[in-house]
């Protein structure tokens, strides 16, 4: 599949979940998309291999951070629809509590874009919204149009 | 005092290489001593994040740096601690080549009571043109016991 048929996937509000199912990576972590009131939530149900200390057991941070950038550039293509996927510049994750083993969601927002570049904060949680787990600040190229 | 050393840096490689994540991605982490850290993860179809350029996903890489972040920390302890990662920042020098393993080569910056500093270099054949620096912080538990939230 052409980057070009990606993003009117991506584009379609019909099947937001296109995008992750032709992303290999958000495929291996088993990321899904879906919309609730029409804004886009990515779902990451737990998995054994997105364990990253047995000990505690916790889920791997760069899992987290993974699932914090697809939601990030999964809400740029949706609001923005650039010709090609954002290349990510620079990401911040801040980790505010231990990921659980059980499911992730996570959700996006643009705060302020131009032709450019879009400045974008994404943040996760478990089973309590108001209890973020990680959350993610980062700016990504939006590509030549 | 040698066989102390070796018996711990083959302790920190068995805690290290435990992580199921880390393990399922392939990835090898071929050195971790005296602070420093080397990672290496060969080239795999699954991690792509680009299929069109066959480039990984860049949230790959944010695992990588995180883990070897936290491998050169752990390797500069004198004792086994739980730690997690308070944050990380990462700076994105050049898109990944594709079909290419990725290196990532991480120092421990300083250890203190509580928070530890680690940065990170990621690239493929040439380190003069890396793909991403990383720079983060890690909380380190003296006392053992890591809080996990239960679920309400």
């Amino acid at each position: 599949m052409s980057d070009m048929e990606i993003m009117k996937d991506a584009g379609n509000a019909d099947d937001p979940d296109a995008l992750m199912q032709a992303i290999p990576y958000c495929r291996y972590l088993g990321i899904r998309a879906e919309l609730l009131d029409g804004a886009l939530r990515l779902v990451m149900p737990f998995a054994p291999h997105l364990v990253g200390n047995p000990l505690a057991p916790s889920l791997h941070g760069g899992v987290l951070g993974a699932l914090l950038e697809t939601a990030a550039i999964a809400q740029v293509l949706r609001e923005l629809k650039p010709a090609n996927l954002p290349k990510p510049i620079d990401i911040t994750v801040d980790y505010m509590r231990v990921a659980r083993n059980a499911e992730c969601r996570a959700r996006a927002h643009i705060i302020r874009h131009g032709r450019r570049v879009a400045n974008v904060e994404a943040e996760m949680w478990q089973d309590d919204e108001t209890k973020p787990v990680a959350s993610l600040r980062g700016h990504f190229l939006l590509g030549k149009e | 005092m040698d066989d102390f050393l070796a018996t711990w840096r083959e302790r920190v490689a068995r805690t290290l290489a435990s992580s199921p994540f880390i393990a399922a991605i392939k990835a090898e982490i071929p050195e971790a001593a005296d602070g420093r850290a080397r990672m290496r993860l060969p080239y795999n179809p699954d991690l792509v994040g680009n299929p069109d350029t066959g480039v990984i996903h860049g949230g790959v890489i944010t695992g990588l740096l995180d883990h070897s972040c936290g491998a050169a920390i752990m390797s500069a302890l004198d004792v086994p601690m739980p730690m997690v990662t308070l944050d990380l920042r990462i700076d994105y020098m050049r898109p990944a080549k594709p079909k290419a393993d990725i290196f990532v080569d991480a120092e421990c910056l300083k250890v203190g009571h509580e928070i530890a500093f680690a940065r990170a270099v990621a690239y493929q054949d040439d380190k003069e043109k890396p793909i991403a620096y990383s720079s983060a912080a890690f909380m380190i538990f003296r006392a053992g016991g890591l809080k996990v939230e239960k679920p309400a």
